[in-house]
């Protein structure tokens, strides 16, 4: 604590002392910045090794004719696979399903998120705990077993939920959900958005709780409706909160393989570029031709990432200081 | 004031324990990998999952070895497509730790190519050959070489409900074709069970519906993958597809056709709308069991009957799908000699009589068909016999899986296919996928 005596004293000293405390916080901010990298290089360091070596090693793989199953066939053939992937109407019709899952899903997991993330932030003390854990358990959920979960309600020969919407009039109980690209992408969807809504929901609850009480009460002392105080106060706050969701959602969203897989494999018009990648590499051993696949993914989330960052106009370094 | 001391470098005793913790983190893995220092060679036998079929087997020649070896098993992923990605990434790096494996017959080409499997000794090829169906000797070459051992050979049967087939009025004593067959269901208002999901059973049928009415997927693949024929473009491709395309349009196969494999089919079957179905022979212990567990009706099992795959046309033998697994020797093993000598275990005629009896999978040596408890516990095993004789192996080729797939992406859902357009727009596709220059 001050005391006027320092007060005086710091003001008759003032151009050393600044140059000093200036001198103190540079040396204390390298400190800092030594102590970052002290604690953050290792893992650093492990990051490069397994996701930055594999990278180049995808990279360059595509640019080879290469089969797993004939090593000694292997050629260098330049960009040529991707000008095949380019010029293939499969790659399009992947990539046209793939944004539409990730922006369906998105969306909707937004809304449905942040309603999610309001009755756990208002829920009454005694109740909060139960209240997250329900709401949490789909997150909790390995992909592969809800993925199954799904398709065998939604299975004509085998699920229930044919059986149930058979009440509505016109309902025709024999559908046959996977057969068609509209009611398979349907399950699919209905599928991600009940797995990973949770996960929205606990990153926008984070944001939520980020809001000051007062600012929302000054607001509504003010005369300001719920929905001002909305759009006003809280949503503007969590920008960062719901930025991130997004971008980890539809990272998430744009790379998935799961429900697909183990719902129609592809079939219906269903095939997303994981899957296609996935069977190139992995089901028809075509290492040059499935790197390339591959590659593009890897481009297609980097725009993805770019663009989320460039929509928000929010510095991620500098959600410690918005926030 | 409270100051804080600092403690820059850690305690030696601290430095110690974690160095010990370190050495143990490292060490403990490595030590569960070291491969056991006494008793006899193990040989790991890759095996497709059944109903511990293989696994019986397995402890049974381990004893009959007397110490020479000892065989564990290993279980692969339940789809062959799976099986082989498995493998093949694993004999492409080299591992060593496969000895024995239970293969997929289309993929034996692939592998033999590949320089994955040990070349067959002489006195082994003579002895694995013997009382074999002509199609698991066929099946189990590659180059006019034998490069694996002939183990159990499967082929699907037309199973029928005599109920529909007496209220239809069909004469089952001689051979169908695919026409009856539709016909006789359409007229009682039932389902035709077959598999028109987007799987490997896909081609099954396809390839059945083709080589039944003479023709080949394959016409030549003598200058290599760029120069193969095909001969799904023909005048049996174009049958195979209408009688798809028909089943598929007009109902007949039941809502759930497009995603229906093998289980779905006998579901379909056994239900009130079943009349007919082509499976494998496991639909007869699996149906027994139903109705065993109370979950199905005995007259159910009472109104089954059995006989040789439909025809295309009346004038030509039908080739029912040739399946089953042989055993591939790993050329990256380390005891490959004593590999063959278990294999000849394996494959001998009293392993094949048990394992058909107690899982259901047929013998590909004929003798086990003369057992009384396999004919006992499938009063079938002649007919299945006879198809093994008249089946057709799928495609021999090492790029097997682009065909299959291709077939699988064109074909399906088999509404969709029409005799005008389907079978040129698959060969058109296959041809381009093979020659690099579509995705799949």
């Amino acid at each position: 604590m001050s005391t006027p005596t320092t007060t005086r004293t710091t003001t008759t000293q003032e151009q050393p002392k600044t140059e000093r405390v200036r001198g103190g916080y540079d040396k204390q901010k390298r400190a800092e910045a030594r102590l970052g990298w002290l604690l953050a290089g290792p893992a650093f360091a492990v990051m490069i090794l397994v996701t930055i070596y594999p990278i180049l090693q995808a990279a360059w793989q595509s640019l080879y004719r290469s089969r797993l199953t004939a090593p000694d066939d292997a050629a260098f053939i330049g960009l040529q696979n991707y000008f095949v992937i380019l010029s293939d109407p499969l790659f399009y019709q992947s990539l046209g399903v793939t944004l539409f899952i990730t922006v369906v899903t998105v969306v909707v997991e937004l809304v449905l998120g942040f309603a999610l993330a309001l009755v756990m932030h208002r829920a009454i003390r005694g109740t909060r705990g139960l209240v997250r854990t329900a709401i949490l358990v789909p997150y909790g959920i390995i992909t592969v077993v809800s993925a199954f979960a799904w398709y065998y309600a939604f299975a004509s020969e085998s699920g229930y939920v044919n059986n149930w919407l058979s009440i509505i009039p016109g309902f025709d109980p024999n559908l046959n959900w996977f057969a068609q690209t509209g009611t398979s992408l349907s399950v699919i969807i209905l599928s991600e958005v009940w797995k990973t809504t949770p996960f929205v929901s606990l990153l926008l609850l984070a944001g939520l709780s980020q809001v000051p009480d007062d600012l929302s009460e000054a607001a509504q002392v003010d005369g300001a409706g719920w929905w001002t105080r909305m759009f006003r106060i809280t949503i503007p706050i969590m920008l960062p909160s719901i930025m991130v969701a997004t971008i980890f959602r539809a990272l998430d969203a744009f790379r998935i393989f799961d429900n697909v897989f183990i719902m129609t494999n592809g079939a219906n018009g269903t095939n997303v570029l994981s899957l296609l990648a996935y069977n190139t590499s992995i089901g028809r051993l075509e290492i040059g031709l499935g790197s390339a696949v591959s590659v593009l993914l890897f481009l297609c989330v980097i725009i993805i990432c770019f663009t989320a960052v460039k929509l928000f106009r929010v510095d991620l370094t500098g959600v410690k200081e918005e926030s | 004031m409270v100051t804080r001391r600092r403690t820059p470098t850690p305690r030696p005793r601290t430095r110690a324990f974690g160095a010990l913790l370190l050495t143990a983190a490292v060490a403990v893995p490595l030590a569960a990998c070291a491969p056991a220092e006494t008793g006899p060679p193990v040989l790991n036998w890759y095996i497709n999952p059944d109903d511990g079929g293989q696994a019986a087997i397995a402890q049974s020649c381990t004893a009959a070895a007397n110490g020479a070896y000892t065989i564990t098993t290993q279980v692969l992923p339940r789809q062959a497509a799976s099986q082989r990605e498995q493998l093949a990434r694993r004999l492409a790096a080299n591992d060593s730790s496969i000895d024995i494996m239970s293969l997929d017959p289309p993929f034996i080409p692939e592998f033999a190519e590949a320089g994955f499997l040990a070349p067959v000794p002489e006195d082994v090829q003579q002895k694995v050959t013997q009382n074999v169906v002509q199609g698991a000797i066929d099946g189990a070459t590659w180059k006019d070489q034998l490069v694996t051992v002939p183990f159990w050979a499967n082929t699907q049967l037309l199973w029928y409900r005599k109920s529909v087939v007496e209220a239809a009025g069909l004469d089952m004593s001689k051979p169908v074709t695919w026409q009856q067959i539709m016909d006789a269901a359409q007229s009682q208002d039932k389902y035709l069970a077959v598999q028109g999901a987007r799987a490997e059973s896909l081609t099954v049928w396809v390839n059945a519906l083709i080589a039944s009415d003479g023709g080949s997927i394959i016409t030549s693949q003598e200058g290599g993958v760029d120069s193969i024929e095909l001969g799904i473009d023909s005048d049996a491709g174009k049958a195979a597809a209408e009688i798809m395309g028909e089943i598929g349009t007009s109902g007949l196969g039941g809502p759930g056709l497009p995603t229906a494999d093998e289980t779905a089919s006998l579901s379909l079957f056994q239900s009130d709308k079943g009349s007919f179905m082509v499976n494998y022979p496991f639909v007869w212990p699996a149906t027994k069991a139903s109705v065993e567990n109370g979950s199905l009706d005995q007259s159910v099992l009472d109104d089954i009957g059995w006989a040789v795959y439909p025809a295309v046309d009346e004038s030509k033998p039908a080739a029912p799908p040739y399946g089953g697994i042989n055993l591939g020797i790993s050329s990256k093993g380390n005891n490959v000699d004593l590999a063959y000598q278990a294999a000849e275990c394996i494959v001998s005629p009293e392993n094949q009589t048990e394992y058909f009896v107690s899982n259901g999978n047929p013998a590909s040596n004929t003798t086990a068909f003369d057992a009384p408890a396999v004919s006992d516990a499938f009063p079938m095993a002649s007919t299945i016999r006879d198809s093994l004789q008249q089946a057709a192996p799928r495609p021999q080729t090492p790029y097997y899986n682009e065909i299959s797939l291709g077939i699988q992406s064109t074909w399906h859902p088999p509404g969709a296919d029409n005799a005008d357009t389907t079978p040129a727009q698959s060969q058109s596709f296959i041809l381009q996928v093979l020659r690099g220059e579509r995705l799949l």
